[in-house]
């Protein structure tokens, strides 16, 4: 049976792909399909009357979906690049560090321990205008009048960002810091002998030889951004006015509250090709570095 | 005198960093264990006057459960988790296994592909299995889940499994196959022991992240016969009020398994994501 294997070792992965037919690439063929009826789950003979491209036409129209998908866009990029740098400057602290570093690694991972779901409601509770920490703490230093976090149209996205940048940074600065201890020390001395200043030491050598580690994290990262709507769902449920609307939050009131699937499947088709074009841009260059140092 | 200043501000910024990663976890364990009415007391009590563990008995009562059934759900994490870490884990050997091992065509593309299915954001996959379940009935139940797990959690499993094999040198399989192993004796008596405590670390990750999950969960169980953790925590969460202490007593009840694991095994994990990403 294992000459058989090693002729067509594709069996062994047979079992992982058939799950994820089953799970994955049935159900989005049959969302692809709902996606041009006008399927309503209130109504289900609706499953069957097509409508063509009719959902997607409104979609163009819509423009309440195109800003937050422009939301979304703009959501991601901040909180990544944040998170890269916040993540980078972490590492770079830490592995100054000769004592204790050990349980200071232990401690930056603690936020990937928590649930999404579970940094959402913590960060409600802190932001919480009533009883909140933040609130609490700033009403030490005379800020007598609550300032409502969640609620004030310009501070419930920055209040939403603090909360995904806490969660997410520790996955950049876990692999930076494993990037970082795997740094050759000869190329570095060999530099400060010549004169390098240690500006020069890290654009030259350090971030170069990075390179795969920032893109092994952002390659990790993308793979989970959708579930950011965890976070978003709880902490302002996409309000105050849809200021925090985020282009999954908004498949979630379109096909669950509304009950309007043909319309949420062809907006989650397009947060599909949004989803699969991170993770396929990262990849690539994570290919590509990865070459480049010469693996 | 100007490098001890350095010194200072140096460890004073350390401090100051993992103060902020720490502080929201404190203070949701430190109000797990007070009454309600003290949270809500202004001006702010820093420190509980009176430590109680009113949340947890109400959530662990066996004689009726008073508001949330904390317990069952904590079952069916427990189960729901378990089951598909282990199934996802042998699925996801086996494909890691022929990853680092098998040299075949279009091998790259289909560890793409697998990578771009587990990149399909969670809410935009539960509308169309959410119809699906429903309709072979395996909507609210356990099982439904659970499949749905092992598929989100293979590809994740394949990267890791992938890596910890290519560490283990080819030579070392050769060697035992010309003392008259066959292959599969040569992987589980090499191999595998070998490779044991990578896999190990990716089991856990496998399993963390079904018991963090909430997207697809919180569509596809409806009751308490499959509800998880996560989805039971919106209970204490009603239209107008918040029983604060009792989330942040179920958040530390789901908080626990995922501290101790993830201890365990960190120093695996991280070996197991750059290497297989690096030299892959």
């Amino acid at each position: 049976m294992f000459r058989k294997i090693s002729r067509s070792p594709i069996i062994l992965i047979l079992p992982a792909i058939i799950a994820i037919s089953i799970v994955v690439i049935v159900p989005l063929i049959f969302s692809l399909y709902t996606s041009f009826t006008a399927y309503k789950l209130t109504r289900p003979d609706s499953l069957y009357k097509f409508v063509g491209f009719r959902n997607y036409e409104r979609l163009l129209d819509n423009y309440k979906f195109w800003y937050a998908f422009g939301r979304t866009i703009i959501f991601l990029m901040i909180a990544l690049n944040l998170e890269l740098l916040f993540g980078l400057g972490i590492a770079l602290l830490i592995n100054k560090i000769t004592w204790g570093q050990r349980t200071l690694r232990t401690i930056m991972m603690f936020p990937m321990m928590f649930s999404p779901i579970l940094v959402g409601f913590q960060w409600k509770y802190i932001f919480n205008d009533n009883i909140g920490l933040l609130n609490n703490f700033l009403y030490l230093f005379g800020y007598q009048s609550a300032i409502a976090w969640l609620i004030d149209k310009k501070l419930a996205m920055g209040s939403i960002l603090a909360a995904e940048i806490w969660a997410n940074t520790a996955i950049f600065s876990i692999l930076l810091l494993a990037g970082l201890m795997g740094i050759p020390k000869d190329p570095i001395e060999a530099a400060r002998v010549d004169g390098c200043n240690s500006w020069q030491v890290f654009k030259n050598i350090t971030l170069p030889f990075l390179m795969p580690f920032i893109f092994i994290a952002l390659t990790i990262r993308s793979l989970d951004v959708g579930r950011a709507y965890d976070i978003v769902h709880i902490m302002t449920g996409g309000g105050p006015a849809m200021r925090t609307e985020l282009i999954w939050t908004m498949i979630a009131r379109v096909g669950y509250k509304d009950a309007n699937m043909g319309m949420a499947n062809a907006m989650s088709y397009v947060s599909i090709i949004l989803s699969i074009a991170f993770t396929y841009y990262f990849f690539t260059k994570l290919i590509a570095a990865r070459q480049a140092i010469g693996n | 005198m100007n490098k001890s200043i350095k010194k200072i501000i140096f460890w004073i910024l350390t401090f100051f960093i993992m103060f902020i990663i720490c502080l929201p976890g404190i203070w949701i364990f430190i109000s797990a264990f007070r009454p309600n009415p003290e949270i809500l007391s202004k001006p702010a009590n820093w420190w509980p006057d009176v430590w109680t563990i009113y949340q947890f008995t109400q959530m662990f009562s066996i004689k009726g459960y008073v508001s949330v059934p904390a317990f069952q759900y904590l079952t069916n994490s427990i189960i729901i988790s378990l089951t598909s870490t282990v199934i996802a884990i042998t699925i996801g050997m086996m494909g890691g296994y022929a990853f680092a091992r098998f040299n075949f065509k279009g091998k790259n593309s289909i560890f793409l592909g697998l990578m771009l299915a587990r990149a399909v954001p969670g809410i935009s996959l539960s509308l169309p299995l959410f119809i699906i379940w429903a309709k072979i009935g395996l909507i609210n139940t356990s099982f439904g889940v659970i499949l749905v797990y092992v598929a989100m959690n293979v590809p994740f499993t394949i990267w890791l499994t992938d890596g910890f094999f290519r560490q283990i040198p080819k030579e070392m399989s050769e060697v035992a196959r010309t003392d008259g192993c066959t292959r599969f004796q040569a992987f589980w008596n090499v191999e595998l022991p070998l490779a044991g405590p990578g896999i190990a670390a990716a089991g856990i990750f496998a399993f963390l992240l079904s018991w963090n999950e909430y997207a697809l969960a919180s569509v596809l169980t409806r009751t308490i016969q499959s509800k998880t953790l996560p989805i039971g925590m919106m209970d204490y969460l009603n239209e107008f009020t918040i029983n604060w202490a009792g989330m942040c007593a179920i958040a530390v009840v789901m908080i626990i398994p995922a501290v101790i694991l993830t201890f365990i095994v960190q120093k695996h994990l991280v070996s197991g994501l750059t290497f297989g990403g690096v030299k892959g």
